[in-house]
């Protein structure tokens, strides 16, 4: 039965993992179906997870951390827009400006408050979002199979892990049953039709971006006040730029983006695992093999041999009137 | 639109907007400082006395930026080519690999000026190799290049770790670093080059590679302003299609340019590992490749540019630590943040500061016409032709002899002849590129490209 | 900048009491180009109202400004005798107009209907709005006729059938005044006519329809009054009924118009360029060129003539090597430059062959680029321009000052912008280049578009010129004036292949027009005679497309520039 704990564990691992990345995924991927190219999610998950930790610190509420967080994820996102939107600047750009402030100053702002070399203080239980234990835990655990998975898996996650799993339906809903998604999906492909529809193009955009900062503030405060007791210094490592390529992957639609977050996650959860598994007799499989293995596995994905992604058409062009 | 164009002298524009950007980040950068309790100026002072103050600092300061020329040279060498190259990082990870390489293989048996070259070469080569992969992607099977080139800095990372593990590391050492290269294998520092002719300075990491950093501006402006191939590789950057007519294949273009900009990228391991650090370690790039981005974005993509900027981000990282070392609550951080705060002002917020110093400037010289307006006869606007907009894109509809319509006769007007320091800063404006993969300037006010400077509006007429 | 104010003395045909729409002393300025000079028009309710002018005559920048795209820098409007303000689409939208836009604004990859409820989706959800699209769109087939399936996607209709789609979401949104900028540019006769049946329709039922074109044919075949605009300003307005053809274009020109530039017989000589049986087919399966088979003389021009998007701007990049063709052979001098490597551009260039792009902005010339880089513009390695990998830069410029000369490109500066050139000439500026070195072959495509007057008639008699030294020349365009004028030979291509041939002094604009749009043809296009084009568009458009494949689209309804 060893292995079936190690299953349990992979899966709960997974998910864990994966919680932060599809919150960030479904925050691109909403930013991009309006047309604009979201590089900053690394940086505002790292600003949100920031703020969580701070304010949850300060305040003693991890609700209050967690609002924080999605403040300062919008604020970053209306700054964003700010200078794509408004005033038609380069979408990467700007979003490269803002992970490499983020990432200096959330160091500067923390040391300079806290004197810990950028880190946050230590979040007690009652700071945080701890896990969420499913009525009918102890009826049912004896069961084979089922119960340890209903136990281990499903319940015991945080509330924001459940909070990320159901994004994902609503945001597909969002997309393709609303009148805001509709314009939404409008925007992303042809901007001008929007506009002549007397919908505003940029206020349209706004909502998109500000609504992906949103989600951004849920995947830092998941990683602040959740899985972790409190901010480290650049703790999102790259998982912004992970859930980008899962999005891709998933060619910007919610379903297939939320698989790539879970194959991205059970990799990140799986490494471990394979760490000291000898290969070819005494050789040990490098762990950073394992480490850069979802990053590899994203490129090859880019490099288009399996399927192809295609882009909302208007995706990265600011919109200016034509003469 | 605006109805009235905006004259703007292009010094004003050269020089007058990227000191604008940098005062904005710095404006904001004071503020932070201030917010968490500093005197900004303060921080300023001891950055500045850290930076310049000595020849240590000096030293420090052009070491620092021997770094950024080289990462914002390749940063701009992509952008010339219309493709976003954020992987600088590793490729510069990867050419220190190929430097150290060199270096702990050959520094026994080769003399010194041999062993440089080659780890100059390897150390270009292998940046170009870790440039070529993300570059061939995106030619041949169209992956976007900035998030590839984003997942190769984490590869990059991720293999120099194994390999000082598993590979590099002295065996029995805990330390995760290779052994020291032989004296060969290390590029002349500059302080004992000056020592030598009597001039004391004291140590820095300051060596000869910040020559090669300069040779390279220079030949990257013969590349691009100069050359066949850079021809090629600007005309596919700005207008793809028009490359393609032309008998250039864009794939070709995006291949050699990212191999340029990798090689680039690649020196700064060279600068690192076999100027300063003399042994492979982890983590040497420390940012440079992001800083490279602001390097690129505040010298407008020209060497020259470049050049100052470096030495701007430069001082600033070097007047940074001396910052911190003497307001220890400003860590160095607050230079990535005030690097973050360039790209945003001179990258992404580019048409923000632009109309606002056009208002200025038109301000300025409003002022100045009113005072001249009481003495000389006020030139009509009429008389002061612009730059003919290219008409509204429609088909001709019926061939008719020609009657010189309006706007054609008001296109046509002879443009008085520029004044030579205006012809000069003309052809520098046009080796600019304003942004990114094709990033298209917003139709802002239409910008003055010639005629009078002076009286461009009847003193009276708002 | 202050304009010398017109006198725009416009005669109000009718004299109604609250016209639908009232322009007053409408202005607009897009830098130094003055777009609307004190415009002002007034347009009785439930008519049709032409504007004509020519090109960059200000009709466009106009309507923008009634729909809320531009706002004017001054003047009025006025709908059905109330002052409105109009700031944005929404409040064209909401004070009842709608247009339908030159290049047409729908998201290819929506449904009909969602395009059609985009922006009037009556509440939070979709679902409630498709409901009550689906009826309303069912009322505006049975009211006017407009017939298209709710549920195809955009990308898969033919260009007539998303005209309709446009038409649609005007009349979805209640407008009682629609506005078609240029609406046949892309539509063959047969569309046309159908079209003009829809806006007889829209025309009972009491909605004022404004018509801009260029078109004469249609603003006598359909208008009740017209409004001549020349250079921004309004310079005549006529009942329809008492004016003609010949006095409308002299008002739009201000002069008698002539054709045709002065030139003697062709003198053919060898053969030098010839295909046979070529074909290219698009990454999706659509033929776009289909058994092309023809041959040019050295000293003979060429004319290919045919509504935009039938293959002939397929036709200009296989033969200038920028695409390869998938099947057939081309000889060009007297060699087969299929057989051996793949042709490129740079290999065809070496043969002798120039090419005057019909997209010049993003083809013919690099905007960002000083004038004598662009002059350049294949042609980078040229031993003229230096030796080695270097670039002779005085050379270069030199050689540019000298082809501005001969070209009478103005201003003569080489050092100038690229894009700070009027349309004109940057035109004049490609053709030198393409000259200056004497090709054996020119491939031009529309060499005029987009080109004002004074600059049609120099570059038509250059393209004679290079005829008359000996030269092949492949005269591609969609103007038939132009094709007319110019061409010593005609073929016509519809739906990628060659459909009619004829001379140059025995082609008349009939036959041509009847080639062009396929009328004469047997095939599945043409509807069958006596139906009414009004009930027959469902033949006429979905014969021939099984399930909505792109595949067995028309190619010509497919393919349209979209920005």
């Amino acid at each position: 039965m060893e292995w079936f704990t190690t299953v349990l564990y992979l899966l709960g691992a997974t998910i864990r993992v994966s919680t932060p990345l599809i919150f960030c995924a479904m925050a691109g991927l909403i930013s991009e179906r309006s047309g604009v190219i979201d590089i900053g999610l690394e940086g505002k998950m790292l600003a949100a997870a920031f703020a969580a930790a701070v304010v949850a610190a300060l305040t003693g509420s991890a609700w209050d951390g967690l609002a924080a967080a999605v403040l300062v994820g919008a604020m970053l996102s209306l700054l964003h827009g700010f200078a794509c939107i408004t005033h038609r600047g380069d979408q990467v750009v700007s979003g490269v400006a803002i992970n490499i402030i983020v990432s200096g100053l959330t160091v500067v702002l923390g040391n300079a408050w806290f004197q810990r070399g950028g880190e946050t203080p230590q979040l007690q239980a009652e700071q945080r979002f701890m896990g969420v234990i499913f009525p009918g835990t102890d009826n049912i655990s004896h069961l084979p199979l089922l119960g340890p998975l209903y136990v281990k898996v499903l319940s015991g996650q945080s509330l924001l892990t459940y909070i990320a799993f159901l994004l994902v339906p609503a945001v597909a809903w969002l997309l393709y049953r609303s009148r805001f998604g509709l314009r939404l999906r409008a925007v992303g492909e042809n901007p001008a039709v929007v506009d002549t529809a007397g919908i505003s193009v940029d206020f349209l955009r706004y909502r998109a971006v500000v609504l992906g900062g949103i989600l951004c503030g849920f995947a830092g405060a998941y990683l602040a006040i959740a899985q972790n007791a409190g901010f480290q210094r650049d703790m999102t490592a790259g998982r912004g730029y992970i859930a980008l390529a899962a999005m891709i992957f998933g060619k910007w639609k919610p379903l297939p983006a939320l698989y790539a977050c879970l194959l991205f996650g059970f990799l990140d959860a799986g490494a471990p695992l394979l760490q000291g598994v000898k290969i070819y007799g005494n050789t040990e499989l490098p762990v950073q093999l394992i480490q850069a293995l979802p990053y590899a596995l994203t490129v090859i994905l880019l490099a288009g041999f399996i399927g192809k992604a295609i882009p909302p058409k208007a995706i990265g062009r600011p919109y200016i009137k034509e003469r | 639109m605006n109805a009235t164009p905006a004259p703007m002298p292009r010094w004003l524009e050269i020089f007058g907007l990227p000191l604008v950007n940098l005062l904005m980040a710095m404006i904001v950068s004071g503020l932070i400082v201030l917010a968490i309790g500093e005197n900004p100026f303060a921080a300023i002072g001891a950055m500045a006395a850290g930076a310049f103050g000595d020849l240590y600092g000096i030293g420090y300061t052009l070491y620092y930026a021997t770094n950024f020329i080289f990462t914002g040279l390749a940063v701009a060498i992509a952008f010339h080519a219309g493709l976003f190259n954020i992987g600088g990082e590793g490729q510069a990870y990867i050419g220190g690999l190929g430097a150290g390489l060199m270096a702990l293989l050959f520094d026994h048996s080769l003399t010194m000026w041999p062993m440089l070259a080659l780890g100059l070469v390897a150390s270009a080569v292998f940046g170009a190799a870790w440039a070529f992969v993300p570059a061939y992607l995106q030619a041949k099977r169209g992956s976007h290049i900035v998030i590839t080139t984003i997942m190769f800095n984490f590869l990059a990372a991720a293999l120099m770790v194994y390999l000082l593990v598993n590979v590099f590391r002295v065996p029995g050492s805990m330390e995760v670093v290779s052994r020291d290269f032989e004296a060969s294998a290390g590029v002349p520092y500059v302080h004992a080059l000056l020592t030598a002719i009597g001039i004391e300075m004291p140590q820095t990491p300051l060596n000869l590679a910040f020559l090669w950093a300069l040779i390279c501006c220079g030949l990257v402006w013969v590349y691009l302003w100069r050359s066949r191939g850079g021809y090629e590789l600007r005309t596919a950057g700005l207008a793809p299609k028009a490359a393609q007519y032309a008998g250039i294949s864009p794939n070709r273009v995006t291949i050699e340019a990212m191999l340029i900009s990798g090689a680039l990228a690649g020196f700064l391991g060279f600068n690192e590992i076999m100027g300063n650090h003399r042994q492979i370690v982890l983590d040497f790039v420390a940012g440079a490749g992001f800083t490279g981005i602001a390097v690129a974005l505040m010298g407008r993509n020209h060497p020259f540019g470049i050049i100052l900027a470096s030495v701007l981000f430069g001082a600033l990282f070097q007047g940074g630590s001396e910052v911190a070392f003497e307001i220890p609550t400003i860590t160095r951080d607050m230079i990535v943040v005030m690097q973050g705060l360039v790209i945003l002002f001179s990258g992404a917020l580019a048409y923000v500061n632009r109309p606002l110093l056009e208002k200025l400037w038109k301000l300025y010289q409003a002022r100045k016409n009113a005072k001249a307006a009481a003495v000389v006869a006020p030139v009509s606007p009429a008389a002061a032709p612009d730059a003919p907009v290219a008409l509204a894109e429609e088909t001709a509809t019926l061939a008719a002899t020609p009657a010189a319509p309006e706007p054609e006769a008001l296109e046509t007007t002879p443009m008085p002849k520029p004044a030579p320091v205006e012809e000069v800063l003309e052809v520098v404006e046009a080796e600019i590129v304003t942004m990114g993969p094709g990033a298209e300037p917003p139709p802002a006010a239409p910008r003055r490209k010639r005629g009078p400077k002076k009286s461009k509006r009847k003193p009276g007429e708002v | 900048m202050t304009a010398p104010a017109p006198s725009t003395s416009t005669e109000t045909a009718g004299g109604e009491p609250a016209p639908a729409v009232e322009l007053i002393d409408i202005d607009k300025s897009f830098g130094a180009v003055h777009a609307n000079r004190d415009v002002s028009i007034r347009i009785a309710k439930g008519t049709i109202h032409g504007i004509v002018g020519e090109n960059g005559a200000g009709k466009s920048t106009l309507m923008s400004i009634l729909y809320g795209f531009y706002e004017a820098d001054r003047g009025a409007i006025r709908v059905n005798g109330r002052p409105v303000r109009i700031r944005s689409s929404k409040d064209a939208i909401a004070a009842g107009i709608g247009m339908v836009h030159q290049h047409f604004m729908l998201v290819d990859t929506f449904s009909v209907i969602e395009n059609v409820m985009l922006g009037a989706e009556s509440g939070m959800l979709i679902q409630g709005g498709i409901k009550k699209a689906r009826a309303e769109m069912q009322r505006l087939e049975r009211d006017y006729g407009l017939s298209v399936d709710p549920d195809a996607v955009i990308g898969d209709l033919p260009v007539g059938e998303q005209q309709r789609v446009e038409i649609l979401k005007a009349l979805y949104r209640n407008c009682e005044i629609l506005i078609l900028d240029e609406p046949t540019g892309v539509l063959t006769p047969q569309e046309t006519d159908q079209l003009f049946q829809i806006l007889k329709a829209l025309k009972e039922r009491g909605v004022t329809v404004i018509l801009i074109t260029h078109k004469l044919r249609e603003i006598m075949a359909i208008t009740d009054t017209v409004t001549v605009m020349r250079h921004g300003a309004v310079v005549a307005e006529r009942k329809t009924a008492e004016t003609d053809r010949e006095e409308l274009a002299v008002l739009m020109v201000g002069r008698k118009v002539r054709m045709a530039p002065d030139r003697a017989r062709a003198r053919p000589g060898e053969v030098a360029l010839g295909v046979a049986h070529l074909g290219l087919t698009d990454a999706f399966g659509v033929k776009r060129l289909d058994d092309i088979n023809f041959s040019i003389r050295a000293g003979e021009i060429l004319g290919v003539a045919g509504v935009s998007g039938n293959g002939q701007s397929e036709l200009l990049e296989v033969l200038s090597g920028i695409r390869p063709p998938t099947t057939g052979v081309m000889h060009m001098l007297g060699r087969d430059v299929t057989a051996d490597k793949p042709c490129s551009p740079k290999r065809m260039r070496r043969l002798g062959v120039a090419h005057v792009p019909e997209d010049r902005h993003r083809l013919g010339l690099v905007t960002g680029f000083p004038a004598w880089e662009s002059a350049i513009l294949g042609y980078q390695r040229d031993r003229a321009y230096g030796f080695g990998p270097i670039i002779n830069t005085a050379a270069a410029a030199r050689d540019c000052g000298k082809m501005m000369e001969a070209f009478d490109v103005r201003p003569q500066e080489p050092n100038l912008g690229s894009a700070k050139f009027s349309g004109g000439n940057q035109q004049k500026l490609i053709l030198a280049r393409e000259m200056a070195r004497m090709p054996k072959i020119l491939l031009v495509g529309q060499p005029t578009r987009g080109v004002d007057i004074g600059a049609i008639e120099f570059i038509h008699r250059q393209i004679v010129a290079m005829r008359d030294e000996g030269t092949a020349v492949l005269l591609v365009s969609v103007e038939l004036d132009e094709i007319l004028a110019l061409s010593d030979r005609i073929i016509v291509m519809f739906q990628g292949r060659i459909v009619g041939e004829t001379t140059g002094d025995r082609a008349d604009e009939r036959q041509l027009g009847l080639w062009m749009a396929n009328a004469h043809a047997d095939g599945p296009e043409a509807p069958p005679p006596g139906l009414p084009p009004l009930l027959a568009p469902e033949l006429s458009s979905r014969s021939g497309k099984p399930g909505g494949r792109p595949g067995a689209l028309p190619p010509g309804m497919k393919i349209r520039p979209r920005k």
